[in-house]
């Protein structure tokens, strides 16, 4: 049985913002999900603390509306408690790239079957204009008016380093290839991440930079590390001449909740 | 009265636990009451370690200073135990490892060349917590059948050897006479366990299904006790990257339906208490023992101290209810643990355990009954309607549903918030849903008038009132059953019992605040709630209080 995934509330991202372009790819993605038997009650939506969090608050699922950095444990958490639940992780790039890398990390490390959606726009939106792990050097913000001096980091090269069986990067702009890849994310059982990229129309705006340089990946062989790290390098958030988006890797493996289960 | 302490002394890596071990099961099979002081460095091998094991007619727990036997593997076992010597105290010593004339002489001595006997065995050096078990046992005139039993119970490997070598050093154990008579007493066994282990085995029967810990002395106990016993308890014991995600998914099971209790000490826990505060604001159970060390900081891992009372009740940013236990013994951890833990599940509400090293980690013979605990079911949700997580009610507690359910969608949230679950920021829903939340502390408190939330122990008539909480109840009910005084312990601390205290203080003509603290932290909450103290006893050397030196200090005070 369909059920209406809005709550009707007033949503407060900012006029045109991408979440909203996130928010509309994730249910259309679900309700073809529920079409193949996907039961959404089983679902529950996790989010951090930024601009992106208010996810948790605009869908009509199960949420747990986490702190900053810290969705990806009670994600684990959940998993672990009742495996037949889907916790699906919205978090920010200050909150997965900052505030809680070390939960992201180890979360791809144990290969723990969760989703985990990156909202990715490279600048601290709700705290108005701030340099974020992801931004690039020289980055001005308020808290670096004379630009950041540090490189930014890499979330796909971390995420295949940290042994993470899904690997993908999408762009909001990219509609239709989103949705393919958030399907693909959910239906693949471990550790799924995808590093959406996406412009902050108030404090940083890269739709020009990235409809100029985005192309989506074509032939990628998914099960070669070494060829995804490659394609990982070819754009490092600073230099590179152009963006490829897509899976970059994908692995089966044992997830950490059979694993610990097996045990018994 | 019996009462008999003994000290065993060496190096890291002499199995001076298992020594202790060995002694604490011979005396229980006598139906003697153990009590063992575990005293180490925080280092692998080497330094200075030593037991002291105590075996009394009456249900004790704390040690003694001064010990009727002392066992030394090393000099160090002798030389630095001087303040545990009494006129009487008997020396058992290798030979090998001492010589005689570093012995002070106005002592009874047994020397016996351990090393020597177990090399010629082709024995590791570690056998000798077996020779000296059998020495000690031969000295005391107790059936060497116990000793095989207790050997062949606790040793995994070379069973026999153990048993040869214990059975050469009892005979010359015989040769020593004594005044000491060891009968069996008639009672009942205990148990013989850690405080670290009651917590952990209140938690498995209140229906506790996962632990999540970080390892840090003194909970780690917790953590190895129930990752060994998992199929036993049918639980899951995990360890993840650190404090922080241990306590987030503690919440996240608990969200989904489970109960689940996480473990550390002061440092871990500073790195919860983010995670404490969201466990209050979007109502979510989940059990949190604190078990105190010497600190600030990293202080030192491996002694005790009861610095984290104010911590405990204070931690956290916003108000909330919190609810928190302090046990002063085995039996206690064991019920306090699970009644936090069904309390946390009623009210929706973090619950703190505050242990310490000399509660954790000390071993005790415990009587609790199991039966007398059960797995409470909090309020449910009755499906019928539309589910609200955080619905307005009388008692502020609002029907539990857990996501996977058809008919409701459960949303928690760390923001302020509806009664759906959905972030608010009107003055209405914020005021509504602080006193939503204060409101569960009135009712807990209402409920908690009809528990025992005190102890009271010694002469109750007594003018001369000590209060005291957590481990130093042990040392603090000896001492006033030796002096006649009235004891006085608070087991919650939070909704703190100040009407039960009160209504036992009244009268009083001096009032002693006894704690290992540096700044008397039970005071400073009586005080708050209009409860002078007189005078303050305060240890804060990472030692724990001994009866001796307690009685002392008292004395002075009373005179």
């Amino acid at each position: 049985m369909s059920r209406e995934l809005d709550i009707k509330t007033t949503k407060t991202w900012c006029p045109g913002c991408a979440n909203f372009t996130i928010e509309a790819i994730f249910k259309s993605a679900l309700m073809d999900l529920e079409k193949e038997g996907l039961d959404l009650s089983k679902v529950v939506v996790l989010s951090g603390i930024g601009c992106h969090g208010k996810i948790s608050d605009y869908l009509n699922l199960n949420s747990f509306y986490s702190l900053h950095g810290r969705a990806i444990p009670a994600a684990e958490g959940i998993k672990l408690a009742n495996k037949d639940l889907i916790p699906i992780v919205f978090v920010g790039d200050g909150d997965a790239y900052g505030e809680g890398v070390e939960h992201l990390i180890f979360a791809a490390k144990r290969n723990t079957n969760i989703n985990v959606f990156v909202h990715n726009n490279r600048v601290y939106g709700l705290t108005t204009g701030q340099f974020a792990p992801t931004s690039p050097e020289k980055f001005k913000g308020k808290s670096t008016p004379k630009g950041s001096v540090e490189e930014p980091i890499n979330p796909i090269e971390l995420m295949l380093a940290s042994k993470a069986a899904f690997v993908a990067r999408g762009y909001t702009s990219k509609t239709e290839h989103l949705k393919d890849l958030m399907k693909q994310a959910l239906h693949h059982k471990g550790f799924s991440f995808i590093d959406i990229l996406q412009p902050c129309l108030s404090y940083f705006d890269t739709r020009e930079f990235y409809n100029e340089k985005i192309y989506e990946m074509e032939n990628q062989d998914v099960s070669n590390f070494n060829a995804a790290m490659e394609k990982a390098l070819e754009w490092d958030y600073n230099n590179g001449d152009k963006i490829p988006i897509g899976v970059f890797y994908k692995q089966k493996k044992l997830t950490f909740e059979e694993k610990i289960w097996r045990l018994q | 009265m019996k009462d008999f302490s003994f000290l065993i002394g060496g190096k890291a890596g002499d199995g001076i636990k298992q020594a202790g071990h060995f002694l604490a099961q011979l005396f229980n099979e006598l139906g003697f009451n153990i009590f063992i002081y575990e005293d180490y460095q925080s280092l692998i091998t080497g330094g200075h370690n030593f037991s002291i094991i105590r075996a009394s007619d009456k249900k004790i727990s704390n040690h003694k200073q001064k010990v009727d036997f002392i066992i030394a593997f090393n000099k160090d076992a002798v030389e630095k135990h001087q303040e545990n010597l009494k006129k009487e105290t008997i020396i058992i010593y290798d030979s090998d490892a001492i010589q005689k004339q570093d012995l002070p002489k106005q002592y009874k001595a047994v020397a016996f060349p351990m090393s020597n006997v177990l090399k010629q065995r082709g024995l590791p050096l570690i056998v000798r917590n077996a020779v000296s078990l059998g020495i000690l046992a031969g000295v005391l005139k107790i059936d060497f059948e116990l000793v095989k039993k207790i050997i062949t119970n606790s040793v995994h490997k070379k069973i026999e050897e153990n048993i040869k070598v214990a059975e050469i050093g009892y005979k010359e154990g015989l040769e020593h006479k004594n005044g000491f008579d060891i009968e069996k007493i008639k009672n009942k066994p205990g148990k013989i366990l850690t405080g670290n282990e009651a917590i952990a085995l209140g938690a498995v029967k209140a229906g506790m299904k996962f632990y999540f810990a970080y390892p840090m002395t003194p909970a780690s106990g917790i953590l190895h006790y129930l990752a060994a016993n998992e199929e036993k308890f049918g639980i899951k014991a995990i360890h993840p990257e650190n404090e922080i995600s241990v306590a987030l998914m503690a919440e996240g099971a608990a969200f989904a339906g489970k109960r689940a209790m996480v473990g550390t000490s002061g440092g871990g826990f500073a790195l919860m208490v983010e995670a404490l505060s969201l466990a209050g604001q979007a109502e979510i159970p989940v059990v949190f023992v604190l078990s105190q060390r010497s600190g600030p900081a990293t202080g030192i891992p491996t002694y005790t101290s009861q610095a984290d009372l104010l911590f405990s009740i204070f931690a956290g940013h916003g108000e909330f209810l919190k609810i928190v236990v302090a046990p002063g013994d085995a039996d206690e951890a064991f019920y306090l643990t699970a009644e936090a833990m069904n309390l946390s599940w009623k009210y929706q509400t973090p619950a703190i355990i505050l242990s310490d090293k000399h509660l954790s980690e000390s071993i005790f013979s415990a009587y609790y009954d199991e039966n007398k605990v059960k797995i409470e079911e909090p309020k449910l949700w009755v499906k019928k309607g539309e589910y609200k997580r955080y619905l307005i009610t009388k008692d502020g507690i609002s029907p539990l549903a857990f996501p996977g359910d058809k008919n409701a969608i459960v949303k928690a949230t760390s923001y302020e918030h509806d009664e759906s679950g959905i972030t608010s920021e009107t003055a209405e829903d914020a005021e509504k849903m602080n006193e939503k939340r204060l409101n569960k502390k009135a009712t807990l408190i209402k409920e908690l008038k009809k528990k025992k939330t005190i102890n009271v122990f010694g002469n109750k008539k007594s003018k001369n009132i000590l209060i005291v909480w957590g481990s130093t109840k042990g040392v603090a009910v000896e001492v006033a059953e030796n002096l006649g005084l009235k004891v006085i312990q608070p087991m919650f601390i939070e909704p703190f019992p100040v009407e039960q205290i009160k209504k036992e203080l009244k009268g009083a003509k001096k009032i002693i605040d006894v704690e290992a603290n540096a700044t008397g932290q039970l005071a400073y909450i009586l005080k708050a709630n209009g409860i002078d103290i007189d005078e303050k006893i305060l240890k804060y050397d990472g030692r724990p209080f001994t009866v001796e030196e307690l009685e002392e200090k008292i004395k002075k005070i009373i005179k």
